[in-house]
């Protein structure tokens, strides 16, 4: 089938960038929306123009690295997938798709389609882990944890940190992610000692990054290609208001907007 | 050359005790004053970091992704070994050891993978602590399950996404310690030579990906955790940025390259659907616990297979290994659907493909219990094949998977370049010539959280290391050679694009160098391996400049690699006279077609060293001793 | 590493309180706090117009009575205008910065997930503020009276005449209306925003929140409808 791409051309963060439309005909259902791509790449380097960069790499849903907007929809039309598992039989021949980089003041963009998220890494770094050094750990079994609860923490931890939460929020809120990680990790009895460090901490780095709030809207959890609930970010928020009401003298608690600073960056 | 092991005499049990106790420790005042290079943040990378930086070592990360968290281990499906016996169902150390000594087809070393089996145990509490959601029985407690032909439970599990629960742990703990100061994570950057001075690895020559910069990172001791080269056939289950330049650049300085004809064919991978195919799908081997496999018995039978009755169906794998059945190692899986495909038996558009059914685990067990067993599987093949596998026998093919051989590594996994350590699927330690499932996981995290921090610190305490710094001359060398093979490869300027070249050597190994070889085979594969690396060179066109985010460029560098290194496994697999685990010569088979091995000759491990560009390479032979496994043929019958 | 948590580190010293205003989880926290409160107003403040129904003389004495409390009704009319300053501080402030988080906007973007009103809580917001703003000028103040007369004390009259006039009633009935789309992802809102939810139990207050917020627009519609109608004179 023949469809017409219109996609998102920027050679660098300075530059101000602009649509290009493409003609790719020879589009099979079969392929993935990547392996559209290729195709079209493909052919630019045979015309001796320059390729649309775009961020791939596991190619099965997993690696979080894909992603980018399709007529307006994170990740594409089909639920629970993400652009590299989107196969082209879900659009008509002759159909014209907008691809547009993920939009947000914490993701600056790089190239065409790929931006730079690591204001994920940033938030994980501030507190998304269980403090325990190689060799801590006692017998699995030690510590019995209930079906229902392991499930519940394998829900949240299922995240892949695409950034397709941010992008489809109008507010470009990284709500969901961080939510995720302390829901996947509070939810857990190993998680337990550290949960109001961990809310105050990832909450910080969250309200540090450029992002903006959560207004309990759910286009988030729409988006997300791994399905992950909106009550995660009612946990942050239990959580950190909790832990906001007990005295604490060593966590790095605020938050001052850094908008500037993370544009910087 | 002659290669020392260094396994510790005296009884298996106590080896790894013993050269524990034997190895030199750095002083804990001293440990900061150290600097150490990671390339690769996968599960040997991350938690190889992460357990440096706890020690208080200075550590520095690469990788050239985004982040640390999309390295490719994070897409492995099924699960963890361990010999914990929670199943109470006769697990031992002991056990797991022996089945894995037999799994790789007697082609590793046994000190290894006894090493492997007891720590084994002690991974799945560290992931368990660090917060991994591994499945859990109502009662609290972990729960396993049998896997990839294991005739007890011994896997650990969270839903399908073990590799990447298992790795956001790694990641998580290594975050911890980016925030701690001692580990500086340096995403986006690719190494692209290794630093060799007075005979020791001191360092990297890497490249930023985004801005083309080149910079020089010295260290005490580089390590290598940078994956497996399965893309070099182009198509593999494998991430499409996984590649073996770091460890192929470090080859050329002198590591050997061990066994890399040891190539892992996952047999239940989505089929390749048309010439576009960017990479295949791996279904969880879990699969075939409950999915039969079977093709028609007449050939070019091309009724839907709902059609086809129960008594022209050919369950070919039950029929010829009536105790293991559907669950013979992945090796024998991928042999036999190869064979019955070859014989016109093949199902699907291309007639490369087999049924995997369900319609019987459906009819005893309910589509509820299927759904909660394998219902993200179910949903993946679905959302890629537009087929809904509850009602049609999903249609599977093999695909190279997992790569065993990798640079040669000692007991310390060290490589023959004094603080060159290699970890994880880099090297090629535990695995002989075939690799059980659920074992990969464990060895990365293996190697990276319990082993290598050991080892390192006994290189260190042990050796004196001059002051370098950039300006010295092989530091310098190094720099300018990388530099230069990426101007050369932006000004060749020819015809065809990287990824073509890479389509089409994929395909000359995939031919002559996958699930079955022969010694012709192997001579034209070399020749046209040649043929076409010489074009390369002369009529490649990579786009774009060596000064901004370039993927093509990446690539071309890549394959550029690939090209030296599938003459290597052609090589080594044309030498290699006996089939054995993923290696099957066709010359060398039993009269029921099984894998021939020759221990007499081959019981070795084939190291091969850089001899320079033209010059054959030399093969070094480490020999295997098997004093606790006998070697036997392996039999599934 | 980043500039960012430098940032957080260099003030930590400041005041618990200060802290969790400036993050925008306690800004939410405040939003759903002050959104509560002003919520039970408009429970209270129905149940009191309903009066209407039952005749001059009972509506009548319960503005007397209302009067008669004068700290008290200060002290909740204080509440409420120091929560609505709250509740629209919080929303300028966070607003601003979403508003910031995206500089460029994309060229087409689709809602999947989403209801219409949380979605435009934004205009619902300012536009009941302007409404509340008339609503308290006409019957509170007396100030504007398109009605014939305003007698002061006589709410029963005040409300009837003024009602009487068609737009009165209209701009009256589309206000409420946006306040019931406002209270509809509201009342579900504030229970995420202080950490109360639950995946079990989000349908079942998605739905509370649904009829409740339906149920306050019809209970105040049937007022000026009633009267338009001519059922009340």
């Amino acid at each position: 089938m023949k469809l017409t791409l219109k996609i998102w051309r920027q050679k660098n963060c300075k530059d101000k960038g602009a649509f290009a439309t493409y003609v790719v005909d020879n589009v099979d259902p079969e392929m993935s929306m990547l392996e559209c791509l290729d195709v079209l790449n493909e052919s630019l380097i045979e015309r001796g123009e320059l390729p649309v960069a775009f961020e791939h790499d596991c190619r099965e849903g997993i690696c979080g690295s894909c992603g980018f907007m399709i007529n307006g929809v994170a990740h594409g039309p089909e639920r629970a997938t993400t652009v590299c598992q989107l196969t082209m039989r879900h659009f008509k021949d002759g159909d014209e798709l907008v691809l547009e980089p993920w939009r947000a003041l914490a993701f600056p963009l790089i190239k065409d389609l790929v931006v730079d998220r690591s204001a994920f890494d940033h938030i994980i770094e501030a507190g998304g882990y269980i403090s325990v050094s190689t060799g801590n750990a006692q017998d699995g079994n030690t510590l019995l944890i209930g079906k229902e609860t392991a499930d519940q923490a394998m829900d949240a931890a299922a995240c892949i940190g695409c950034g397709a939460c941010v992008a489809a929020c109008p507010n470009a809120s990284a709500a969901l992610f961080t939510g995720a990680k302390i829901a996947h990790l509070g939810t857990l009895p190993q998680g337990k000692p550290e949960r109001d460090r961990r809310a105050l901490s990832m909450v910080a780095q969250m309200n540090a990054e450029a992002f903006g709030n959560c207004t309990n809207i759910g286009e988030c959890t729409g988006a997300c290609p791994k399905e992950i609930p909106l009550e995660v970010i009612a946990r942050m928020n239990r959580d950190y208001l909790l832990a906001s009401c007990k005295k604490r003298e060593d966590v790095p608690t605020t938050i001052t907007p850094g908008f500037e600073l993370s544009a910087k960056r | 050359m002659t290669l020392d092991a260094r396994i510790p005499a005296g009884p298996i049990e106590q080896a790894w005790d013993k050269a524990r106790f034997d190895m030199k420790l750095v002083n804990p005042a001293n440990k900061r004053k150290h600097s150490l290079i990671v390339v690769g943040s996968g599960l040997a990378g991350a938690s190889a970091s992460a357990s440096l930086g706890e020690l208080g070592y200075n550590v520095k990360c690469f990788c050239f992704q985004d982040s640390p968290r999309r390295a490719h281990s994070i897409a492995a499906q099924g699960g963890i070994n361990a010999a914990k016996n929670y199943p109470n169902d006769g697990e031992s150390v002991y056990r797991l050891f022996y089945d894995t000594v037999k799994g790789g087809d007697f082609r590793a070393r046994e000190a290894n993978i006894y090493r492997l089996a007891e720590i084994s145990n002690h991974i799945i509490d560290q992931c368990v602590a660090q917060g991994v959601p591994f499945a859990r029985e109502y009662g609290g407690t972990l729960t396993n399950r049998s896997f990839g032909g294991a005739q007890v439970s011994r896997t650990f599990y969270a839903r399908g996404q073990t590799g990447q629960q298992l790795l956001l742990g790694a990641y998580q703990a290594l975050e911890r310690q980016v925030h701690a100061g001692t580990v500086t994570m340096i995403p986006r950057t690719e190494m692209l030579d290794l630093i060799v001075i007075d005979g020791q690895a001191r360092g990297i020559v890497a490249r930023n990906l985004v801005t083309g910069k080149f910079s020089v990172h010295i260290a005490d001791a580089v390590i290598l955790a940078t994956g497996g080269y399965g893309n070099v056939y182009y198509l593999s289950t494998n991430a499409k940025g996984s590649n073996a330049t770091a460890i192929w650049r470090a080859y050329k300085r002198g590591a050997l390259f061990a066994n890399p004809c040891f190539t892992q064919i996952h047999p239940t991978c989505i089929p390749v659907s048309g010439e576009y195919q960017s990479k295949l799908t791996l279904m969880s081997e879990s699969l075939r616990n409950d999915g039969r496999i079977w093709v028609p018995k007449l050939k070019g039978d091309t009724r839907p297979p709902n059609e086809i009755p129960e008594n022209e169906r050919d369950y070919y794998l039950e029929r010829r290994y009536p105790s293991f059945g559907n669950l013979v190692p992945r090796d024998v899986a991928s042999r036999n659907a190869k064979a019955v495909c070859d014989e016109g038996r093949g199902v699907g558009k291309t007639g490369l493909g087999v049924y995997l059914d369900f319609s019987e685990a459906i009819a005893r067990l309910g589509e509820k219990t299927i759904r909660e067993r394998y219902g993200n599987l179910f949903d993946m093949y679905q959302r890629i094949t537009d087929e809904d596998p509850y009602k049609v026998p999903m249609r599977i093919y093999p695909a190279i998977h997992y790569t065993m051989g990798g640079l040669w590594v000692d007991y310390q996994l060290q490589s023959t370049i004094p603080g060159l350590f290699v970890l994880g699927e880099a090297n090629f330690s535990d695995h002989g010539a075939n690799r059980l499932g659920a074992s990969a996981l464990m060895q990365g995290l293996s190697d990276g959280y319990f082993i290598i921090p050991y080892t390192v610190g006994n290189y260190l305490a042990t050796n004196k290391f001059a002051k370098v710094d950039e300006s010295h001359a092989e530091v310098q060398s190094a720099v300018t050679a990388a530099q230069q093979k990426i101007e050369t490869l932006l000004s060749i300027k020819g015809k065809r694009t990287v990824d073509s070249f890479h389509r089409e050597l994929g395909k000359i190994l995939w031919d002559y160098c996958g699930m079955a070889r022969t010694a012709q085979g192997l001579e034209i594969a070399i020749g046209k391996i040649r043929a076409l690396r010489e074009e390369y060179w002369q009529n490649v066109t990579v786009p774009g400049s060596g000064d901004d985010l370039n993927q093509s460029l990446e690539k071309a560098g890549r394959v550029a690699d690939f090209f030296e290194l599938a003459e290597l496994l052609c090589i080594d697999a044309r030498d290699r006279n006996e089939s054995c685990g993923g290696h099957f010569r066709e010359e060398y088979q039993t009269p029921e077609g099984e894998a021939q091995r020759d221990d007499e000759h081959y019981s070795y491990v084939a190291a091969w060293g850089y001899r320079g560009p033209d010059a054959p390479p030399e093969l070094n032979k480490e020999p295997l001793e098997f004093h606790y496994v006998h070697p036997s043929q392996r039999s599934y019958k | 590493m980043s500039a960012a948590t430098s940032a957080a580190e260099v003030s930590s010293q400041q005041n618990r309180i200060v802290t969790f205003w400036q993050s925008t989880n306690g800004k939410k926290v405040v939003m759903a706090v002050t959104g509560a409160m002003m919520f039970l107003f408009v429970i209270g403040h129905l149940l009191g117009n309903l009066q209407v129904f039952e005749g001059p003389e009972k509506i009548n004495a319960y503005g007397h009575f209302l009067h008669s409390i004068g700290e008290v009704l200060w002290i909740v009319r204080g509440t409420l205008i120091l929560a609505i300053v709250l509740h629209i501080t919080a929303t300028v402030q966070l607003g601003m910065r979403s508003w910031k988080a995206r500089p460029i906007g994309y060229s087409r973007k689709e809602a999947i997930n989403s209801s219409y009103a949380s979605r435009t809580m934004y205009w619902s917001g300012p536009i009941v503020l302007a409404f509340i703003i008339f609503h308290l000028l006409q019957f509170t103040a007396g100030y504007i009276h398109p009605e014939a007369s305003f007698v002061e004390g006589d709410v029963y009259h005040n409300l009837v005449s003024g009602f009487q006039v068609w737009w009165v009633s209209a701009w009256y009935i589309f206000a409420i209306i946006l306040l019931g789309f406002h209270l509809r992802h509201g009342i579900w809102s504030m229970f995420q925003s202080v950490g109360l939810a639950h995946p079990r139990h989000t349908k079942t207050l998605k739905g509370a929140a649904l009829l409740i917020a339906t149920l306050i627009v019809l209970g105040y519609i049937s007022i000026p409808i009633s009267i338009l109608l001519g059922l009340v004179k």
